[in-house]
């Protein structure tokens, strides 16, 4: 089995112990059975088990283990090893502009009360039918490459808006999630919905930079989302 | 007054939609003055004049004035939300931005119709 090491450069960063935040040079060896940044994760953690880092399902599902991995915002688990140039250290920073916790893992409080704030549930005031609430298969293919989203921040934290922001702007995976549900044939509360975002910080914040689409690690367009968020504020108001 | 954060000011749409549609008159615009230059509108100063100061040139140059005061008006805007955050400091450079720019607007009228 051939094995070879790899070089990283590793925020670190423990509010009880350290006075400031720190870069740790740290080196793994890894084999061919290693295929994803998260498998070399796991085996630094077999050489210093001090670094904390978030990891769930292992297979790009949870949204738990998003880095900031080379100054672009990723998946550890979706990120190929072999993406790497050799040579170089791999830089690992936590999700920018959120709180840090502790080393890789941020505080995502903001994120998901921006997400709670758009009611991310269907709101439907007639009784349920017997079976289902049905909609057309047309109707339903609206909604494809908007419910993918894990909310695993990636797109909110590497928008600059969000970043000045965080408490006022929705962001992109809020607005994504909104427009799911501003979209749903079934949802009954789409004015609502609009009224909640038709304010200059909560929507029009995006200025269209794209950086969400640049790092969805599920290809997903929020930025798309939000212009047709947009345009229905517009076709509402004319 | 309790420290809550409060969103909802309800104008987000009318002046995400005045940005674009001022944005199309200065395009307009441009390309109008460019054409005009390139047709040697501005080869001496009397036909330059002559040019600016046509009847439609100095409305539409007048609504150019407009459309770029309202433009910047909602950009500049944006950046005192983005980047200033104590409330007062805020206030006021927005009134200080909207009296220069309708100042400004004021000054360009006079001259529009000075020529």
């Amino acid at each position: 089995m051939t094995t070879r090491t790899l070089q990283f450069k590793i925020y670190r960063y423990d509010p009880d112990q350290d006075q400031k935040p720190y870069m740790q040079d740290i080196a793994v060896e890894v084999d061919s059975t290693d295929r994803k940044l998260l498998d070399a994760l796991v085996k630094l953690k077999a050489v210093d088990d001090s670094i904390a880092f978030r990891r769930s399902c292992r297979e790009g599902v949870c949204g738990s283990d998003a880095l900031n991995i080379n100054g672009r915002n990723g998946l550890a688990c979706l990120t190929d090893l072999g993406s790497f140039p050799d040579g170089k250290p791999i830089v690992l920073r936590p999700l920018p502009g959120l709180p840090i916790i502790r080393d890789l893992i941020v505080d995502m409080t903001q994120f998901f009360k921006q997400y709670h704030s758009i009611k991310p549930y269907l709101i439907n005031n007639d009784p349920p039918p017997e079976r289902e609430r049905l909609q057309s298969p047309e109707d339903r293919e609206e909604l494809d490459g908007l419910y993918e989203c894990i909310l695993c921040a990636c797109c909110s934290t590497s928008c600059p808006s969000f970043w000045w922001n965080p408490d006022k702007f929705v962001g992109p995976a809020g607005l994504l999630a909104a427009y799911r549900f501003i979209a749903d044939t079934r949802d009954q509360a789409t004015n609502e919905r609009l009224d909640n975002l038709e304010d200059p910080y909560r929507l029009f914040r995006c200025h269209t930079i794209m950086n969400c689409v640049d790092v969805c690690p599920k290809g997903l367009n929020p930025t798309k989302a939000i212009g047709k968020i947009k345009d229905m504020m517009v076709k509402r108001a004319i | 007054m309790v420290n809550r954060k409060i969103v909802g000011a309800h104008y987000g749409l009318k002046d995400w939609l005045a940005q674009r549609v001022t944005g199309v008159v200065m395009v307009v615009f441009t390309l109008v003055v460019a054409a005009a230059l390139l047709q040697g509108a501005g080869g001496s100063y009397d036909s330059w004049r002559a040019f600016m100061s046509a009847g439609l040139m100095r409305f539409a140059t007048f609504l150019f004035i407009v459309s770029l005061c309202w433009h910047a008006w909602v950009g500049v805007r944006d950046i005192w939300m983005d980047y200033v955050q104590p409330a007062g400091i805020k206030l006021a450079l927005h009134v200080l931005t909207l009296l220069a720019l309708v100042g400004y607007a004021g000054w360009a009228a006079q001259i529009i119709w000075r020529l």
